[in-house]
């Protein structure tokens, strides 16, 4: 097929796509907008297949039909409180992906740069591309190639740290070698020692270098971020993943790769962005991990902690007209979720007010409280965020807080030492009463003590969420 | 360890510290309660019922304070009682030790505990023992309920065939726990309710239970209930005249008053004078529940009804919770049965007396054969103190337009300068880098554009699924892979096939999954 041809087509997968991540401003035109994407993906790949440039493509759609079937089953079973980790592990095979399809460039390159005149005439494929290359050119690409591998290496490692983290199976507080960030700068610059070398002579050996710098970084950079700073990490991964793609787009000369790495790439930047205003937390400081930066002591707190028990809670549900329950990574863990769908369907049966608030960083993804509570059928129009919400509280009866922490400590207002201060926070103190269902008195995920705990009119709700929950539903009548 | 309530011994007493209820509860926490035969008789619990909840039913108080260790009782003990006392043994009921210095002597040279349930700290955690608080919302209430007795007219106003009838005007004095109360008493039977307090900051918790608070132009600032651990302290001569001037601007109107006000350790104070009295119209009605501490009225005379000359009743009962014996015992039981859990914290029927516990340290007066009061202040204050609010400034048309004008500046500023350092930017590229380059840079640049543009619209609930739809699109990447699957070496077909396959893995998965989760949101 002619050339031209395939490039229509990749005009049309990209403004595709743009509409496809444009149509998710809203839950109804979102459903349409994924069908978009599945086209303009569809679109653009066998517009690959059937162009030039392309051979093998029994081998190749064969190998797209496996990989596809394995995501399939993955995306089945998973639960939605797995999403976090899915999305993680998903980032970092696109990032190993990039990885290897810079090698392929560099091998080419390599191989390509030993032929005469006259072999090169020859060949076909993507190699022929890379034949026409000036002596301008092909440096370019080599900083092309050094910086997709890069990128992509960091995310690999990155992605596949934070979906140990967000799984569990690595443990989630913050961690560095000693050392801290010198090591980072350390590999960095190393990188860009080796950035200089490959330039000049195109030695493998630069690259294999620089890809264990890279892998480094990612590990050691997601490494010293905590777990509650997650949000940020697994926007900030999908980021990068986008500019692995644009990166290798560029040393392929593919302008849809570039399109949609820089789409993917601007759209993770944004949600990183969005998560870092939620935490009123800088880039900088949120990437350099840890909480920093505190002027003083903490704020003494007066008062304790006042357990209550479930038949407490339900007389005063039944007693409230409105209530504003606040869900929080605590209520993912215990997979409440369902529970929390009756408590709200019971309750709203008897002609309460019942809302949710979700605060911006609630949860390990963005977005993740929606997405759970969505699952339990709590539909999505009593679902409100902070900034819809925050001016209800002191008109509200009972507050339930439900396995969140920070989001809700009055200290980021109170207290200017504290190290959340500043951060916008839900009001529900501001609530005639408010219960807080947590597992035990410890302080939450940032290790910070909470003085909504000690309020007059808080009162904790200890033990599992999940059975919290269930205890309370039999006494709503 | 065995628990025993004696018999109340006090004349007009009916309460009793135990009920078959609290005895239930007693039981869970390991111990076994015993009871004299007839103590509850009066608050309406026999020793049927008692014995049906597992309480050994013993014929005397002498048996209780044989056989019990902890013996719980209402009103302090008589001295009759306190000599039947025995070293180990633990007493629980109200003691008021600073009034009664020579039983505190009596109890201490016995070797026996006493906790004293009106020196239990005010704190939130010892909320659910305070037994002062729930005995006083219970007066609160009667005395609401016995000044209707004794007024010949309806609380509320009423439009009826035979006549329109005014509703009665109550006016409260005091807003402790009994005063807040009575007003919730008083204007849901429908009476127009004032009520007055010392404490400026109670203004707020009277006027949600729906009175009207009776300000005083006084300027003078008054202290910080705070400070008093939610007490009221005395006041200055001046402020009480300004007090007195505007409790004789009421008196006239005023159908009904009820008096609460106490400070700690002081005789109450005189807030209503004999000349209001004379002020009021016949057939009102004063109830000082302050009777027993001398009355904030003067002519109150303690446990008796008295009508004055001009037809003035004033009710100087001091038994208000006694004459609701079924709910005061059922709430002091309670209160007992909290002070035992939090003596008992393994719920194994063991006492530990644990010093250090402020609530156990506050309440205990005797212990180990010395007396420990008064208590050290306990480590926790009650109340946070009041800070002063800060109010945001408002800001007035001309300069809010100013604002406006500067921010707009601001932001031209900002955002010239960053197409500035832009363009030079990619100048400096273009001058460098070939035109192939440059022709695939203008499509990145135009890209993000698009993509920073369109993401800003994506709404916060659709932040999971905008992530997993990025993510799946991002796998674009295997357009690379397939372009390079067929040219070159075998390892170039190994590395490009794998890519093929992970990303192939990603569209699927990726899309999949953001199919499930959109169609999970639904609207109500």
């Amino acid at each position: 097929m002619q050339y031209g041809l395939s490039i229509g087509a990749y005009v049309v997968a990209a403004i595709l796509f743009i509409l496809s991540l444009g149509g998710l401003s809203g839950q109804e035109s979102a459903k349409r907008a994924v069908w978009y994407g599945i086209v303009g993906m569809a679109l653009a790949v066998v517009a690959t297949l059937v162009g030039p440039g392309a051979s093998l493509w029994i081998l190749s759609l064969v190998l797209i039909l496996a990989g596809g079937a394995a995501g399939w089953i993955v995306a089945k079973r998973v639960q939605m409180t797995e999403m976090p980790q899915l999305v993680a592990a998903m980032h970092s095979l696109v990032g190993l992906a990039a990885v290897f399809i810079g090698y392929n460039t560099h091998i080419e390159l390599a191989r390509i740069g030993g032929m005469d005149e006259a072999a090169r005439a020859g060949l076909a494929g993507f190699a022929a591309v890379i034949a026409h290359k000036t002596a301008a050119e092909v440096s370019i690409l080599r900083v092309e190639t050094f910086l997709g591998i890069f990128i992509g290496a960091v995310t690999f490692t990155g992605s596949v740290i934070a979906f140990g983290k967000l799984a569990g199976k690595v443990d989630g507080k913050a961690k560095k070698l000693p050392g801290g960030h010198l090591l980072n700068a350390t590999a960095a610059i190393v990188s860009i020692v080796l950035l200089l070398v490959y330039l000049q002579s195109g030695s493998t050996l630069a690259l294999i270098g620089m890809t264990l710098a890279a892998l480094f970084i990612g590990y050691h950079l997601i490494m010293g971020i905590g777990g509650a700073d997650m949000p940020v990490v697994v926007s900030m991964l999908n980021s990068y993943s986008g500019w692995a793609a644009a990166a290798i787009g560029f040393s392929l000369s593919n302008d849809l790769l570039i399109v949609v790495g820089a789409l993917v790439g601007s759209s993770g930047a944004i949600l990183s962005y969005i998560m870092c205003k939620a935490m009123n937390r800088s880039f900088i400081s949120v990437i350099l991990g840890g909480f920093g930066g505190t002027a003083g002591p903490a704020m003494e707190i007066a008062g304790e902690q006042i357990a209550i028990d479930a038949e407490s809670v339900a007389d005063a549900l039944n007693e409230a007209d409105s209530i504003i329950i606040v869900p929080g990574y605590g209520m993912a863990v215990a997979q409440a979720q369902q529970s929390v769908s009756e408590l709200t369907r019971k309750l709203r049966a008897k002609g309460k007010e019942v809302r949710f608030a979700i605060h911006p960083v609630a949860g390990r993804l963005p977005g993740h409280m929606n997405v759970l509570l969505a699952e339990a059928k709590v539909p999505y129009d009593i679902v409100l965020e902070m900034d819809e919400i925050n001016e209800d509280f002191p008109n509200t009866d009972v507050v339930i807080v439900i396995g969140s922490n920070d989001i809700v400590n009055p200290a980021a207002q109170e207290d200017p030492n504290s190290p959340i201060a500043g951060m916008p926070v839900l009001e529900v103190w501001k609530a005639k009463q408010v219960f807080v269902s947590k597992r035990g008195q410890g302080t939450g995920y940032s290790g910070i003590e909470n003085p909504l705990f000690y309020k007059e009119n808080t009162r904790m709700f200890y033990g599992d969420a999940k059975k919290s929950i269930d205890q309370l539903l039999p006494m709503l009548d | 360890m065995k628990i025993g309530a004696p018999r109340e011994i006090f004349e007009g007493e009916n309460r009793v510290a135990m009920t078959p209820d609290s005895a239930l509860q007693l039981q869970k926490l390991g111990h076994s309660c015993l009871i004299e035969a007839g103590a509850g008789k009066k608050a309406g619990f026999s020793d049927d019922a008692y014995a049906a909840a597992g309480v050994t039913v013993v014929p005397d108080a002498a048996s209780v304070f044989t056989l019990a260790d902890v013996v719980v009782k209402v009103r302090g003990p008589e001295k009759s009682e306190a000599e039947m006392l025995r070293k180990g043994q633990t007493l629980i009921s109200f003691f008021w030790p600073a009034q009664n210095a020579e039983l505190l002597e009596l109890c201490k040279d016995k070797g026996a505990t006493v906790i004293a349930m009106d020196m239990v700290p005010r704190i939130s955690r010892a909320q659910k023992m305070d037994a002062l608080s729930s005995m006083a919302n219970i007066a609160g209430y009667r005395a609401v309920i016995e000044a209707g007795n004794n007024f010949g007219r309806f609380f509320t106003g009423q439009v009826t065939a035979a006549g329109k009838v005014p509703p009665a005007k109550v006016l409260i004095v005091g807003a402790g726990v009994a005063g807040l109360a009575a007003i919730g008493t008083s204007t849901s039977l429908g009476a127009i309710t004032y009520a007055f307090d010392v404490r400026p900051e109670v203004a707020e918790q009277i006027e949600s239970m729906g009175a009207e608070f009776v300000y005083l132009d006084f300027s003078e600032q008054q202290t910080d209930g705070a400070a008093t651990g939610g007490y009221a302290a005395p006041s200055s001569p001046e402020f009480r005249e300004a007090q007195l001037k505007k409790f004789r601007e009421l008196a006239p109107e005023m159908d009904i008053v009820i008096t609460t006000a106490l400070i700690p350790g002081r005789p109450a104070p005189k807030l209503w004078t004999e000349d209001m009295v004379r002020m009021m119209k016949p057939g009102s009605v004063i109830v000082d529940l302050a009777a027993e501490r001398g009355g904030n009225c003067d002519l109150t005379v303690p446990d008796q009804k008295i009508v004055t000359d001009n037809g003035v009743t004033i009710v100087g009962y001091t038994d208000f919770p006694s004459r609701m014996a079924t709910q005061a015992s059922t709430l002091y039981s309670n209160n007992i049965r909290h002070m035992l859990t939090d003596l008992t914290p393994k719920k194994d029927g063991v006492i530990f007396q644990n010093m250090e516990d402020d609530v156990i340290r506050g309440a205990t007066v005797t212990n180990d054969g010395a007396i420990t009061y008064p208590p050290p202040p306990p480590k926790i204050a009650a109340i946070a103190a009041a800070k002063p609010k800060e109010k945001a400034k408002e800001l007035t048309p001309e300069e809010r337009r100013a604002q406006e004008v500067a921010e707009f500046r601001k932001q031209t500023t900002s955002q010239v300068g960053l197409l500035a350092v832009g363009g030079a930017l990619m100048l400096l590229a273009g001058y460098f880098a070939p035109v192939s380059f440059m022709s695939h840079f203008i499509v990145f640049v135009l890209a993000c554009f698009v993509g920073f543009q369109v993401i800003w619209n994506v709404s916060h609930s659709l932040h999971t699924p905008l992530m997993a739809v990025t993510n799946a699109i991002s796998s674009i990447i295997i357009v690379g892979a397939l372009l390079q699957i067929g040219s070159g070496s075998w390892l170039v077909v190994v590395l490009a096939s794998l890519s093929v396959l992970m990303a192939g893995v990603n569209i699927f998965g990726g899309f999949l999954v953001t199919r499930r989760m959109l169609a999970m949101f639904q609207k109500s």
